[in-house]
């Protein structure tokens, strides 16, 4: 049973959206094989028997695609291993008798709700700002139907592999969120389907992104650094060109 | 103009505001220092002293110093709304601190830049104000019709001081980091990040913050074991 280690869990514990909240510490007893939020629900088990208040965080599918789970584990958004997301984390990356600080995601667009819980609904309201295509674009055209360039299809998909977990906002000591807004952007941007609205749509998502009390962007970098998806700053760059493209070529509406 | 009202208070045309000044600003630095090299030469400072008359009386420079001024003023207190602004974007900080591939300067732009104005005001007060009131002793050069204003001499007196070379040394420490952000920073703002342009930028820009920097800590240090 060497695989068996004991970790003590200092969780941020916070009643609810009014109340001031703390960290308690916990000790867990978890397998290394386990993922860090199996982790948790060992620790919710144990307080559950002991019926105390188990410890609220959000998960859903588990397998680092959904963009659902978030925490910050030890100071870094989805912990310490890079292009992972917290559920696809394995408590093997931890060492026996180790103390994990576990707190929510720290912006004053994401108010904690509970515990580890933040209201994430700011990222919902951008991308209903513009974050779509507003025509059908029906099925999935046939191979080349559409001629997009291969680099042109090959960074439109790695700026949409991003699951919109709110690391980038989470890392950003400045609480900004340009890195999601801008993956968003030049993913739709990047192809003919989109391309079309692509200035009204990065004038109405940027609009959006400022009005939600999200930080200004200083180009530190902390986002690309924490981002699961490895989402990068040239998406903010692109997104910048095509800001500046709206306002200043753009027709008065 | 709405529009452009619109803009300017938008997060992204701040960070365009930002990185035109700052670019400006860059560029200004680069000037001045060819200007302070003169510092440097064995002629007693008179070609440092007729470079200052030009400086001062130029019709065309004294237009460009004035939009100077406007620029540090508009970059320092842009930049120091938006630290403000961010600061309580973020809230509450987290218990540990992140440990991961970022720089201290780009973390510390707002406090480096509030130590560079501080730094500026102080320079002001010892060159600039005394060449505008008139405190400095008057020479005369062969070729050069009337007296001009010895500046070198202000020059000399302060870097005879090792409190003012230190606070110059340190001032142009400070400056270093302020660049190695911003140098690259202010590219990455005006949509310039691609991979074939990106790591020449990075690496000019990393050559810029020491050596800009550098150039003029050595006139302070020159001066004073030199002279």
């Amino acid at each position: 049973m060497s695989e068996d280690i004991k970790l003590n869990i200092k969780v941020w514990r916070q009643k609810n959206n009014k109340s001031a909240g703390g960290f308690e510490t916990y000790p867990v007893n978890a397998n290394e094989h386990m993922s860090f939020l199996e982790m948790l629900d060992v620790l919710n088990e144990d307080l559950v028997n002991q019926k105390k208040e188990p410890v609220a965080f959000e998960h859903d599918c588990r397998e680092g695609i959904c963009g659902t789970c978030s925490l910050v584990i030890n100071g870094q958004p989805h912990g310490p291993n890079a292009g992972t997301t917290t559920c696809q984390l394995h408590m093997r990356h931890f060492k026996n008798g180790e103390t994990i600080v576990v707190e929510p995601y720290r912006a004053k667009a994401f108010p904690v709700l509970k515990d580890l819980v933040v209201d994430r609904s700011a990222f919902d309201r951008i991308i209903q700002a513009g974050g779509y295509i507003s025509v059908n674009a029906g099925q999935a055209p046939d191979g080349n139907a559409i001629p997009i360039g291969k680099n042109k299809a090959g960074k439109s998909f790695e700026s949409a592999a991003c699951i919109g977990c709110g690391a980038c906002v989470a890392a950003c000591p400045n609480g900004s969120a340009m890195l999601f807004t801008s993956a968003k952007v030049t993913h739709l941007g990047l192809l003919p389907q989109g391309e079309v609205e692509a200035e009204r749509r990065t004038e109405a998502m940027v609009a959006q992104m400022d009005k939600e009390g999200f930080g200004m962007c200083s180009n530190i970098g902390a986002c690309e650094a924490e981002c699961p998806k490895e989402i990068k700053l040239d998406n903010i760059a692109f997104m910048n060109r095509s800001y500046f493209k709206a306002v200043f070529g753009g027709e008065l509406e | 103009m709405k529009w452009l009202t619109t803009f300017f208070g938008s997060s992204i045309g701040k960070k365009l505001l930002m990185s035109l000044t700052g670019l400006f600003l860059i560029l200004f630095l680069l000037i001045h220092l060819i200007g302070n090299l003169q510092l440097l030469k064995n002629d007693g400072g008179m070609s440092f002293n007729i470079y200052a008359k030009l400086m001062t009386t130029n019709p065309l420079i004294k237009f460009i110093s004035y939009g100077n001024y406007f620029f540090i003023l508009l970059h320092a207190f842009i930049g120091i709304s938006l630290a403000l602004y961010n600061r309580t974007a973020k809230g509450q900080k987290y218990a540990v601190a992140a440990n991961n591939n970022t720089t201290w300067a780009s973390k510390n732009m707002a406090l480096l830049g509030t130590l560079i104005l501080a730094f500026i005001f102080i320079h002001m007060g010892d060159f600039w104000l005394k060449m505008k009131l008139d405190q400095l002793p008057m020479v005369t050069y062969p070729g050069i019709e009337g007296e001009i204003k010895d500046l070198y001499f202000s020059v000399n007196e302060t870097f005879k001081q090792p409190l003012f070379v230190g606070l110059y040394v340190i001032g142009m420490i400070i400056l270093a980091f302020h660049l190695q952000h911003g140098f690259q920073s202010a590219f990455q703002t005006l949509g310039i990040n691609h991979k074939k342009y990106t790591p020449i930028i990075k690496t000019i820009g990393l050559a810029y913050a020491i050596l800009v920097p550098l150039g003029f800590a050595i006139i302070p240090i020159w001066h004073f074991l030199m002279k």
